[in-house]
């Protein structure tokens, strides 16, 4: 703001400033670069020379056994622990668990934070501050007990036991979309059911199409948050078949032994597991960084 | 969770009069009850099912012997005095405040002098992104770079203590770094988001108010203690309350590195909630620590609302 214009002259301060700025994004940045590096190297040349700063006899390999590409020979030889991840498959997996909570939990949200805010009826006021104590209750209170649940639905290793107890309902996406729809004007709202449109089509043909950026917002923060979820599909699943690339993460490294982990392999997997995130970032970075602005503020 | 909602009124009520043909306007007070039923359904039962049905459930699993394969027993007080004398419990709950105390000290002053300095120095998007990427990516993901970063044999910040010490520093494997390298992941992954949180409230403090605490001849260190802070009071209570909250709740980042190793030295609570529960399936007495944890974090919560008078503001 204002203040550029004053301290816009070189000091002592503004260096050491910019030093720290340039220092956080160093110590910011340069695990992802490790990441890139290792995963690059021969996991057998890693431990000739564990301090070069760039891909030690540079290899694809460790992407190939990461894939899943490389037979258990070829991923020997290269210092792999023979352990094969199935990333296409947990990759489907974690598309499936976070993308179709996302798109359930976004929707039903708009459709209470409609009725929370445009339409009028008895009760609103108090249904809403109920809903709003879940904010209150951690996660881990409600975890053992969703777990019973499940298990008595028999939903266990399964992506309906993964996805229901959070496809419905967010406290917060709730109260973040009825903030926003308070703000819209009634006025088009009005001349659409002067027109005749009922309260329904309203909803679909208005003010779902203005609520267009605050819906992207919670969607990709959804996304994020369901596709880094750990704890939850930790507990409801054993089977392979349907857990998410986090886990199948933190499994491939157990299944490795303890002397001579597989590192470029593991590296190699977690960029993969990274890699969506980092590409949503690529496309809608200045959003989600605006977006959490304003969800700090509300 | 923090702000209260003040804005219930704001949508314009139109005179009920006229609202007694067939079409309703949006301002009648009855017409709209079926269809808002109708839409917050799937809330309400999403609600009723996973949040109020287990918070019940998990308060009656507290006074039982629950199992998992058997029914639960009524055991009245009996985990609550398993509990007190639990030695370990107590041990995971003093390791979960002393990881969440490191989190929140290190993490909120780095953010805050983050946030600050780029408030000063640049409105760049890019560099706010950047700050940002950790807070992407999972805990597992951070907590498996880190751990091949710190490894003791072939990690280059080992290879890198090895030159300048003589020797690599065991940061997992030693009792006394375990929970000090697991906050520093946390803060890591963290202190982007935070300094993005704390970013949008210093842009809400008008430039006025430095221009007048510069005429009167303060310096930059005055106008941080005496403008900045006090100014920014609600989203630090905030970002603090957040943090303490997320890591009382610490998981993922433990599971990947320590298991709660060495000799327990990192044992943090939901670890040992979560051992309890899924390898000794004494599902009873780990709801009843997690009743501990839902009372002592809506305490703490509670008291820092009260303590620091959040919700008002110097601004108004």
């Amino acid at each position: 703001m204002a203040t550029r214009s004053v301290t816009a002259r070189p000091s002592v301060g503004r260096v050491l400033a910019w030093i720290y700025l340039a220092v956080i994004v160093l110590i910011t940045l340069f695990p992802f670069y490790w990441i890139l590096r290792t995963a690059l190297s021969n996991n057998f040349a890693l431990h000739t020379d564990a301090g070069s700063l760039l891909p030690v006899d540079f290899t694809l390999g460790a992407f190939k056994r990461a894939l899943g590409l490389a037979t258990v020979a070829e991923a020997q030889a290269e210092g792999g622990s023979g352990a094969s991840l199935n990333t296409a498959l947990y990759l489907r997996n974690s598309v499936i668990y976070a993308g179709v909570q996302t798109a359930l939990v976004v929707f039903c949200s708009a459709t209470a934070a409609y009725a929370f805010s445009r339409l009028r009826w008895r009760g609103r006021e108090v249904v809403f501050s109920i809903l709003l104590c879940a904010l209150m209750v951690p996660a881990i209170f409600t975890l053992i007990p969703n777990f019973v649940t499940v298990k008595n639905l028999g939903l266990t290793n399964s992506f309906a036991g993964m996805i229901l107890p959070g496809a419905f309902f967010s406290a917060f996406n709730i109260f973040f979309l009825r903030q926003f729809m308070l703000g819209l004007s009634s006025e088009v709202e009005e001349a659409a059911t002067i027109d005749g449109a009922g309260p329904l089509r309203v909803f679909f043909r208005i003010v779902l199409p203005m609520c267009a950026a605050p819906i992207a917002t919670l969607c990709l923060l959804t996304f994020i948050n369901t596709w880094n979820d750990y704890f939850w599909p930790l507990m409801v699943t054993s089977d392979e078949s349907v857990r998410p690339l986090t886990l199948a993460l933190a499994v491939f490294k157990q299944a490795s032994p303890n002397t001579a982990v597989d590192w470029a392999g593991l590296m190699a997997a977690t960029l993969i597991a990274a890699l969506p995130m980092l590409l949503l970032f690529v496309v809608f970075g200045r959003r989600i960084v605006n977006s959490i602005g304003f969800t700090g503020i509300k | 969770m923090v702000t209260a909602t003040q804005e219930t009124t704001t949508l314009p009520v139109a005179p009920v009069a006229t609202a007694r043909r067939r079409r309703t306007r949006p301002g009648s007070r009855r017409g709209h009850l079926p269809l808002a039923l109708l839409l917050i359904a799937p809330a309400v039962i999403g609600f009723a099912v996973f949040f109020a049905y287990p918070t019940v459930q998990g308060i009656y699993y507290s006074f039982t012997d629950f199992h998992v394969l058997s029914a639960p027993n009524w055991v009245g007080l009996d985990n609550f005095k398993q509990l007190l004398a639990d030695d370990v419990f107590w041990h995971s709950l003093w390791v979960t405040v002393y990881f969440v105390l490191l989190s929140v000290v290190f993490g909120i002053l780095i953010s805050l002098v983050t946030a600050v300095i780029m408030h000063r120095l640049t409105r760049s998007t890019l560099i706010r992104g950047i700050v940002l990427l950790p807070f992407l990516i999972s805990g597992v993901v951070a907590a498996m770079t880190w751990s091949w970063m710190l490894d003791p044999g072939l990690g280059i910040v080992n290879s890198f203590l090895t030159k300048l010490l003589g020797h690599p520093v065991l940061f997992f494997g030693d009792s006394a770094l375990a929970v000090p390298s697991l906050a520093a992941i946390s803060v890591w992954k963290s202190m982007g988001y935070n300094a993005i949180l704390i970013f949008a409230g210093l842009q809400t403090i008008p430039a006025t108010i430095y221009e007048a605490g510069r005429i009167d001849g303060a310096s930059e260190l005055q106008m941080f203690r005496r403008l900045t802070v006090p100014l920014l009071r609600n989203i630090l209570v905030m970002v603090v309350i957040l943090t303490v909250i997320g890591s009382f709740q610490v998981f993922d980042i433990v599971q990947v590195t320590t298991k709660g190793g060495p000799q327990n030295a990192s044992l943090v609570l939901q670890m040992y909630i979560y051992n309890k529960a899924f390898s000794q399936f004494d599902f009873g007495y780990a709801a009843t620590m997690s009743l501990a944890l839902f009372a002592m974090l809506i305490a703490i919560t509670f008291t820092q609302l009260k303590m620091t008078r959040a919700g008002e503001s110097d601004l108004n």
